[in-house]
């Protein structure tokens, strides 16, 4: 997968990546010269006392250092924009497959991994992009170029760098490979330390109140000790890396000295061709162990690039129609006919034959136990999910043959968990209709009794809202959600839950103005509290995914059993309508 | 909130969250809970993507400090600098003697040339006849025996000195890493240890002060980061600054011309390495500010995905993707592009001492002030110099942080502790549950008085239930009975007892507690019941689940008591998760209990088994309950109405109802307040009182 991620995406930077490779094969022939320059001041300067010579070849020298910093620069400046690009054009990828995807195939994944997958794994490998253009490019070159360049000082001592070249990448590679395991078992023994310690501040209030304070201490000194014994582990063989790597490239360069003086010795060999043949295998050498350091990226980037690709081959799996049919009126009439619906995977439907009309102008309750299957069937009509069988209409059409514009003007959702945007509270508010006047707003506002607590507020409405709208309470963040569905004006207002942060007297008065408000629109409440439905003109009494009873309040009082035992058991908990 | 950013640890955006949630005004007593975490330096950013290093406040007291921290370990870390001296001194005496060896071979090869039966010197003599003076010189200086080639002898000898001498300095430069690391590692544990206890000294009025987040990052975050200071940076920093001195030594031994050669680049590459990185450390502050808002933007949608199709908000989404997109890609081109010119940069700086060297040192042998044995080991000591620096460069940085890590970890552990425990009576093992509070006064901060002069009795037995509006002191007042805080002035006693003379343990161990936030440990369910008496057995703890009607739901879990509860909590609901702190509490089997009860939604039918739960654990107890509702109230022994931190009203629900005073206006305007604004409802669903 990383390598098809990676050809696919970085195909349009070809160009670039060629430019990377001829730069570097540039810069490391440079670095590769200039040995073979300091050869010839020994051979041809230095032995011969010709200083003319040596002063000439320092020049060559200076040249092609300038050489090989600028064409390392170009190198560099290539490799981090293909590099760059890729990471943005997959992020990008990443981002529209999982605009593209329906609730279900979120769902499938989990919000919180997509965004794993979209933000740090896409940085995992773009980094390995980045390095692999700007060090693993040249490792090669300079494995190649350095063999050349030795050979060309002398052929019969290059076994030499046959032997040492695969001792130092089994050595460094043996180290490598029992160390990564080593490392991700540190991660999770880390993590629980900080999940110990997470707990304990969290919970603080608990451990106290049951004394359990030596009890965590030694919950936590048993977790401290594990992550102590692997990070003994992984220090005894990390230590052992760099004098193992020492000892090899010495051990090279005393064979060199030791099989090269022979050669010189017997005349086949200059000694300035010696000292640069050293010097070219103590690079390859320092190439290899770069080159196998790198190569400790892949497995890592690779089970990221795995993730990234499972996002990017999803097929989302709600397709808008090819030919929308465009409804004759826009009124919000909403219509479950037979409706069955289960989550993929699941045994059981989760909704099973609902049948069901709203009309604007008509509240429609929907209470249950909690998986009765409440949420799943608002989620239906938003097409948030395709029903398995059977037919959600809106104005007359199927939900699934209408352009998702003309379902997302009539509707409205407010959702069971408030779900606010960091920005501001009117950047929130606008959310679903960026047009939307001042006026709008804090009429939203007054109707969700949310134009108190914005006014108290010193930006009013330009106060800081924090991701998911942690710095406002939970009955704030209600109030907002609810005033954000209203701004739109839509002609089908869902409400999941949404009354449940509320204290009763403000629940109350919310539905008091709400009622004159969605008067002409078709309204459809999940509630818990019976107080919140008593006056819908249809309660759907939901139990394990089917209708079981149907009615106003008082017809529901006297005919349903199950109503009978939610509302008897809301009383001896509340005993208030 | 945090579990959706779990895998995900993106400081930038969750700073900003977090400085800005700083700005609002600390609730001490609140429902919601502003929770978040803030993760320092967790960045994947490979080689060059160097979080920007937090400033320590005061480098070098922090710094002494976290040296202290070693002090117990002086005589291990004296046997390291020891083995980090002789592989020091032999590594950079190694090359001089390989450049000998060096010698042997030129000095072999020029003597084969010569004409054999003449000694050196004579030869010498006879070159500066013929005034050939440099040659001359150059062979003065060389070891040579006219006519005979390279002295193997010599060379094996030389070379096996060699390497021996790398062989004993990496083996030492290998023991020394393996005991640093050891003695680090036992240092470390030593401070995670003391963290932890820390935790459990500090007053609860710590954590409530602070930032929940924050707390958490000292003692997790911090600390990992010492870590990694300490086993990477220290580790390197003694050798690397040794072996600078000894190649700095020795440069100068050989030829101090070079070594001043070698040294001018010294400043050269600092000036380089100072001047791009510091440009490099601004793009990359750049790069991060932009990664944190784009990875926001991409938590959000994600997050937010049902609200953004709803609402059809896609293309505006994607059109702000695609903006932030390119701007992280424009800053963060620009950081590695500015960070990845350093490398060559210094490789060039030090071409250019190496083609001095070059030069200089080929002129020098050429003309015999210099051997060439000497020339190639400058050559290799020029080369190990710059390593070093490098390292010392990185090293300096993540010490920087390190730093600044320990001195908020020493901030933490300096941290005022609660008052030291004064017990000088005890309990009879039976508690009778006879609470007084005498003249209680108590704030959280001094120029805040909440609760003033509060006296009031609770009979064993009794139920208490105290009501009032949000900030009243409700919950401040029950966690003064748990001793959570300390109070101004006043006294609280149980049977008699005051209990500032009671060690907090053993009061505790009186109180069962269950509290408004259904909290519970990661682990299984059965586990978390037990946590309320470690060693209850199972016969207790499946009684305890019994009659707090855990058990029922557990048998429809697949896992049953085995179930794992995660953070997410997704297999347990809020309710059920209510009952299993009860249960906790039920096992625990307290004489008094403190019960703040839950407001949030509940599946109304699991909210009734959670009153029934309740119910029985107050059977025979002295109860202190937070109460909502209404029925719980009303059946309770003792009423108290709290008002900016004064009992205003006390009583049973009868009494104070036909008082008509602050218990009345309150059940009004909370209990009737649906009804004042309803149209007329239906008589089984109104208030009976």
């Amino acid at each position: 997968m990383l390598v098809t991620l990676i050809r696919r995406y970085s195909r349009p930077y070809l160009p670039y990546i060629l430019a990377v490779i001829a730069f570097q094969l540039a810069s490391t022939i440079a670095a590769l010269y200039l040995p073979s320059l300091n050869a010839q001041i020994i051979d041809e300067g230095v032995s011969r006392g010709d200083t003319d010579f040596i002063w000439r070849t320092g020049a060559v020298m200076l040249l092609v250092a300038f050489l090989q910093v600028g064409t390392a620069i170009a190198g560099v400046y290539f490799g981090s924009k293909t590099a760059m690009a890729v990471g943005r054009d997959l992020r990008r990828g990443v981002f529209r497959k999982v605009t593209s995807f329906s609730a279900k195939d979120v769902n499938a994944f989990g919000a919180p991994t997509l965004i794993t997958r979209g933000t740090n794994d896409v940085q995992q490998v773009q980094m390995l992009v980045l390095m692999g253009l700007n060090f693993m490019v040249s490792t090669p070159i300079m494995c190649i170029g350095g063999i050349i360049m030795a050979l060309r000082e002398d052929i019969s001592l290059s076994w030499l760098v046959w032997v040492s070249v695969p001792i130092l990448i089994v050595v460094v590679g043996y180290i490598v490979v029992r160390l990564m395991p080593l490392f991700r078992s540190m991660q999770t023994k880390i993590d629980r330390i900080n999940e110990v310690l997470r707990e304990q501040i969290i919970g603080i209030r608990v451990v106290r109140a049951f004394v359990r304070e030596p009890y965590e201490t030694e919950r936590f000194g048993q977790a401290n000790k594990e992550l102590t014994d692997v990070s003994l582990k992984i220090g005894a063989l990390f230590v052992l890396m760099f004098p193992a790597i020492g000892m090899i490239l010495h051990l090279s360069t005393a064979a060199v000295l030791w099989f090269g003086g022979q050669r010189v010795d017997s005349g086949d060999m200059q000694v300035g061709s010696l000292t640069a043949f050293l010097q070219y295998l103590l690079q390859i050498l320092i190439a290899v162990m770069m080159g196998t350091f790198m190569a400790m990226m892949i497995p890592r980037a690779s089970v990221c690039a795995d993730r990234i690709g499972e996002v990017l081959d999803v097929e989302p799996s709600i397709h808008d129609p090819e030919r929308p049919v465009t409804p004759g009126q826009l009124e919000g009439v909403v219509e479950y006919r037979n409706v069955t619906f289960a989550y993929p995977g699941a045994e059981a439907p989760v909704l099973s034959n609902i049948s069901f009309t709203a009309r604007p102008g008509e509240t429609v309750a929907i209470i249950g136990s909690t998986g009765a299957g409440k949420t799943s069937l608002l989620s239906l009509l938003p097409r948030l999910y395709d029903v398995a069988d059977g037919e959600v209409l809106l104005d007359g059409v199927p939900v699934s043959q209408l352009d998702r514009a003309e379902i997302t003007r009539r509707i409205a959702l407010v959702p069971q968990r408030p779900y606010l945007f960091s920005g501001t509270i009117e950047h929130n508010l606008r959310f679903g209709k960026p047009e939307a006047t001042d006026d709008e707003l804090w009429d939203a506002l007054h109707v969700a009794q949310g134009d108190g607590f914005v006014k108290e507020k010193k930006n009013g409405l330009a106060s800081r809202i924090a991701q998911g709208g942690t710095n406002v309470s939970g009955g704030q963040r209600q109030r907002l959600c609810i005033a954000r569905a209203l701004v739109t004006r839509p002609k089908v207002y869902l409400f999941d839950d949404s009354f449940s942060a509320l204290d009763v007297a403000t629940d109350a008065r919310l539905r008091a103005a709400l009622k004159r408000t969605t008067s002409d629109a078709t309204v459809i409440i999940v509630a818990q509290r019976i107080s919140t439905i008593t006056e819908a003109d249809q309660i759907l009494v939901l139990d394990n995914g089917r209708i079981v009873d149907r009615g106003t309040h008082e017809e529901l009082l006297e005919t349903s059993p199950t109503y009978q035992e939610i509302v008897e058991s809301q009383l001896s908990v509340e005993e208030v309508a | 909130m945090s579990a959706d950013k779990k895998g995900t640890s993106q400081n930038p955006a969750e700073s900003s969250v977090r400085a800005q949630a700083a700005n609002e005004p600390v609730v001490l007593e609140d429902d919601d809970f502003v929770e978040e975490e803030y993760k320092p330096g967790e960045a994947d950013g490979g080689m060059f993507g160097a979080m920007p290093a937090k400033k320590a406040q005061h480098f070098w007291p922090s710094a002494k400090r976290l040296m202290g921290l070693l002090k117990p370990e002086a005589a291990g870390i004296y046997v390291v600098v020891g083995m980090v001296i002789v592989s020091v001194v032999l590594n950079v005496i190694a090359p001089k003697v390989l450049g000998q060896a060096m010698d042997v071979i030129f000095g072999g090869v020029v003597g084969k040339q010569l004409p054999s039966g003449v000694s050196k010197d004579q030869f010498v003599e006879g070159l500066r006849a013929q005034g050939q003076n440099n040659f001359a010189d150059m062979v003065s200086r060389m070891e040579l025996v006219p006519g005979t080639g390279i002295d193997f002898q010599k060379l094996t000898v030389l070379i096996s000195a060699v390497l021996l001498m790398y062989f004993v300095a990496n083996i030492f430069l290998w023991l020394q890493g393996y005991v640093l690391n050891r003695i680090v590692m036992k240092v470390i544990r030593q401070l995670r240890d003391d963290t932890e206890k820390k935790l459990n000294r500090l007053p609860l009025n710590y954590f409530d002060t602070r930032q929940r987040g924050d707390v958490l990052s000292r003692v997790t975050n911090d600390v990992d980061n010492v870590q990694q200071a300490l086993q990477q940076a220290f580790a390197q920093l003694i050798s690397s600054l040794l072996t600078v001195i000894g190649i700095v030594i020795m440069m100068f031994i050989v030829s101090w011309q070079l070594a001043l050669i070698a040294l001018i680049a010294l400043p050269l590459s600092g000036a380089a390495a100072g001047v791009i990185g510091a440009r490099s450390q601004k793009l990359f502050a750049a790069q991060w500010k932009n990664t944190g808002e784009l990875n926001g933007q991409i938590e959000e949608s994600f997050s937010g995905h049902d609200l953004v199709r709803v609402f059809g908000r896609d293309a505006d989404m994607l059109e702000r993707f695609e903006e932030r997109n390119e701007a992280l890609y424009k800053a963060s081109f620009g950081a590695q592009f500015v960070s990845g010119i350093i490398f060559p940069v210094m490789q060039f700086v030090s071409y250019l001492s190496y083609v001095g060297i070059a030069v200089v040192g080929g002129l020098r042998v050429a003309s015999g002030s210099m051997s060439l044995g000497d020339a190639t080991a400058f050559i290799q000591y020029s080369r190990e110099f710059t390593q070093p620096l490098g390292q010392m460069a990185g090293m300096a940085n993540m010490l920087q942080s390190g730093v600044a890590s320990a001195e908020r970890v020493f901030e933490f552990l300096d941290a005022d502790e609660q008052d030291a425990e004064t017990a000088t009576q005890h309990l009879p093992a039976k508690t009778d549950g006879h609470v007084e509070f005498q003249d209680v006064t108590f704030s959280y901060t001094p120029d805040k008085p909440l609760i003033e002069n509060l006296s009031f009795t609770a009979e064993p037995g009794h139920t208490v239930a105290i009501v009032g509006p949000t900030g009243a002191g409700k919950t401040t007042l029950v966690n003064l009975v748990m001793r959570f805080y300390e109070l101004n002035s006043g006294s609280i006693t149980l049977d008699g007892v005051d209990v500032t003379q009671l060690s907090r343990a053993e009061l505790r161990s009186k109180v069962g507690m269950v509290l408004q936030d259904a909290w519970l440990f990661g682990g299984t369910i059965y586990d978390n019941i037990r946590y309320g008496k470690l060693d209850a057995t199972e016969d207790q703890v499946m009684a305890a689940a019994k009659a707090t009607f855990v058990d029922r739901f557990v048998r429809a879990l697949p896992d049953g008591y085995d179930t794992v509860i995660d953070e997410e909590g997704n297999n347990v609901s809020a309710g059920e998760k209510q009952l299993i702190t009860i249960a906790r509490a039920f096992v625990a089997n307290p004489s008094l209990l403190i019960l703040d009860e839950a407001t949030s939604s509940v599946d109304t039918r699991t909210e009734l088994l959670v009153q029934k739960a309740m119910a029985a654990l107050r059977t025979d107890r002295t109860s202190f309950v937070i109460a909502h509702r209404l029925s719980t109230i009303r059946d309770a022994d003792t009423i108290l109405v709290m008002e900016n931190g004064k009992i205003v009203e006390q009583g049973n629900h009868q009494t104070l109802l036909a008082a008509e005073g602050a218990y009345y206006r309150l059940y009004m305007s909370q209990f009737a307040g649906a009804d004042a604004e309803e149209t007329p409802v239906d008589d089984s669903t109104a208030v009976h009182s």
